[in-house]
């Protein structure tokens, strides 16, 4: 049975941040694995049409996972992933930048620091809680502008009430 | 000098945005918006004249009172606007949910 599985998405950029949570029909320490050991990684990471090639990682407060973000046409994207506050199964943080192709931090590119929760729930299943916040809020505007509308500057969440519709 | 008039000039605003979420609850005249502010009813006049050139906000006149609703229709516009990056991170989690279903059945069972 496949049932749908809960998945909440938010911007606030008043406070400089994503939040996203979702569930997953796993125990906690397959979803912890998925997380953190690179084989699994490899297989889920990179978005559509990109797939994650793991150059190195090594999973301790301070350690790096160093990986590129391969697409169609081969263009790759070196990414790096600086470990901190792990503390297994529950949480653990990240502080991400893009870089060349020996892992040296690319300092255009805005980077961001990432706290991921689990939490084991009811029947099996996880949820995780990922907070990314960003330095400056141009940051923030930066990540969101790419490929989308400029010039917005809205907290959404002050607005969720009306997309619940809340109308007369 | 041409000022923009769509549903992002609205909520490029702190009050405006606040004046949405207000009448979001409720729909509400301006003196009752002016209560709930730190400001003159002319400059809550003046946001509200804003929000309903922009569209986002209906304005219904009866006798001197004016009565003002949202329209959540509007609001569309922004949702989609962010939709590329919520599906970015569906896609994401999609494949995770594949990863998670074959890690469980190659797993060895618990006794």
């Amino acid at each position: 049975m496949k049932r749908s599985l809960l998945m909440n998405f938010s911007v606030d950029r008043d406070k400089r941040a994503i939040h996203v949570e979702r569930e997953f029909a796993a125990p906690v320490e397959d979803v912890w694995a998925a997380w953190t050991q690179k084989e699994l990684l490899d297989q889920w990471w990179a978005p559509k049409p990109y797939r994650t090639v793991t150059r190195s990682l090594e999973f301790r407060d301070g350690g790096i996972w160093f990986y590129s973000m391969v697409g169609p046409q081969n263009d790759t994207h070196w990414c790096r992933a600086d470990y901190e506050d792990i503390r297994a199964p529950e949480t653990f943080g990240i502080y991400d930048a893009f870089t060349d192709e020996k892992g040296n931090v690319n300092n255009e590119m805005p980077r961001s620091r990432w706290k991921i929760d689990f939490r084991s729930s009811d029947d099996d299943s996880t949820m995780v809680h990922i907070v990314i916040r960003y330095d400056k809020a141009e940051d923030i505007d930066k990540i969101i502008e790419l490929g989308f509308r400029e010039g917005f500057t809205a907290a959404l969440e002050n607005l969720d009430a009306i997309f619940e519709g809340n109308v007369e | 000098m041409e000022f923009r008039r769509d549903v992002f000039q609205a909520i490029a605003d702190p009050t405006r945005r606040e004046i949405i979420s207000l009448l979001a609850s409720r729909p509400a005249n301006v003196n009752e918006i002016a209560a709930r502010f730190d400001m003159t009813r002319q400059a809550v006049s003046l946001h509200v004249k804003v929000l309903e050139e922009c569209g986002v906000v209906r304005v219904v006149r009866a006798g001197r009172e004016r009565r003002c609703s949202v329209r959540p229709e509007r609001f569309t516009e922004v949702y989609d606007w962010l939709d590329p990056l919520r599906k970015m991170w569906e896609s994401r989690f999609e494949q995770l949910d594949e990863v998670l279903q074959k890690v469980r059945t190659t797993k060895p069972k618990k006794s």
